[in-house]
């Protein structure tokens, strides 16, 4: 064996070996390493109780979406389709925020099952086009993503 | 054909006759991307203007990771086939990728703030492009720690290496762990997506950007190949008078 192919092989088992540690270290990790939990999760998941803080993410059901009078106080429900969650919020929400789009609260469960969130952050989808052509691909059915500004 | 352009010599013949061409498409192509950017695409159907700021942010994303892959492969040629030219360029694209990664953090943290509510968050995918941004700054902090300079080559061609299984990480972030940062929108083959005349200035400024990346590199590696040869050069003089003496 020549002294290149000798570098050349310890390079790709070394990169090998990292790559296995790698993942081992972020399977073993992944309940740290996910952003935010689903309704489905809430239910499921007896360690998401209400002795934490957590962050809650999904969609925001259609039609859920009540403003109190304050101006400030926002309901609404957060649902994955299969469970939802009743989110009650006081302060100011993001200008994505909109029914039937994604969002992320964090905050904490109530022992009602409700859950008292101190901050709200909209996700966006990886859809990107002009007003117009959503328009038009809702009208022609090929499409039903994402409600309008 | 790896082994021609070891000698530095031949690869500043090659590199001198590409610049001009590299230096001109960066131009053409920024000022273009650019014009698309800002004046010839329409807004976004829910960001509105916001989604302008795609246009910077997501090409200086791609070079950031490009100008690592490319660090990784200079750093492997480097130590396994001993090419003096392949550390030198690694050394070279370190900057320029960490100037790309921060341009990428900064427009990210400017775009978060109005459509997610937030500057920061710390999930998978923002924490991943932080940590290259250290990478970067580590691997060049490393490379200019020794008073030997190929002993920093060679440990910083290392670190180069290990840091490289960060790069499936961050690609990959968005779909194996949920993120706040939705997922990839040009590598994906369902519908909308997004679409075209929004993915031209894209593409123009994502051309732009590698031919930036090539145009730089190669100044840096001519700059670094002349003020080796000058410090070669003085060396001998001092030996010759000391000699002659």
């Amino acid at each position: 064996m020549t002294r290149k192919r000798r570098r050349l092989t310890v390079v790709l088992l070394g990169g090998l070996a990292l790559a296995t540690a790698a993942a081992l270290v972020l399977a073993a990790f992944e309940d740290n390493i996910v952003f935010f939990h689903s309704p489905s999760d809430i239910a499921t998941k007896k360690e998401l109780g209400i002795d934490r803080r957590l962050r809650l993410g999904g969609l925001v059901k259609p039609e859920s979406w009540k403003k109190a009078q304050d101006g400030l106080t926002h309901n609404f429900a957060i649902t994955d389709l299969s469970h939802e969650v009743p989110v009650v919020y006081k302060g100011i929400i993001p200008d994505l925020f909109r029914e039937g789009q994604g969002v992320v609260v964090e905050g904490r469960l109530q022992s009602n099952g409700s859950f008292r969130a101190d901050e709200v952050l909209a996700k966006h989808d990886e859809n990107y086009m002009p007003p117009e052509v959503a328009e038009a691909l809702r009208k022609s059915g090929k499409w039903k993503g994402g409600a309008d500004q | 054909m790896l082994q021609k352009y070891a000698n530095p010599k031949r690869f500043l013949t090659l590199a001198n006759s590409v610049l001009p061409w590299t230096t001109c498409a960066t131009v053409i192509l920024i000022v273009a991307g650019l014009y698309f950017a800002f004046a010839a695409s329409p807004p976004d159907y829910q960001q509105g203007q916001t989604v302008r700021i795609m246009y910077v942010h997501v090409p200086s994303a791609w070079m950031a990771m490009f100008a690592y892959a490319f660090i990784v492969v200079a750093s492997a040629v480097g130590l396994i086939w001993k090419h003096p030219v392949a550390h030198v360029g690694a050394l070279a694209a370190a900057p320029i990728g960490a100037c790309f990664t921060l341009i990428c953090l900064a427009t990210g943290s400017l775009w978060g703030k109005p459509m997610w509510g937030t500057w920061w968050v710390w999930d998978a995918r923002l924490t991943s492009v932080l940590i290259l941004f250290f990478l970067y700054l580590g691997f060049i902090a490393l490379a200019n720690a020794f008073d030997d300079s190929s002993r920093g080559e060679k440990a910083s061609a290392i670190l180069a290496l290990i840091g490289g299984i960060n790069l499936p990480i961050i690609k990959f972030s968005v779909d194996w762990w949920n993120t706040l940062h939705q997922p990839a929108s040009v590598s994906k083959i369902d519908m909308p997506s997004i679409h075209s005349s929004m993915l031209t200035p894209l593409l123009l400024m994502g051309i732009g950007f590698t031919a930036l990346f090539v145009t730089l590199v190669i100044i840096r590696v001519r700059a670094e190949l002349a003020s080796r040869r000058i410090n070669a050069l003085r060396a001998a003089k001092i030996h010759a008078e000391v000699a002659g003496g």
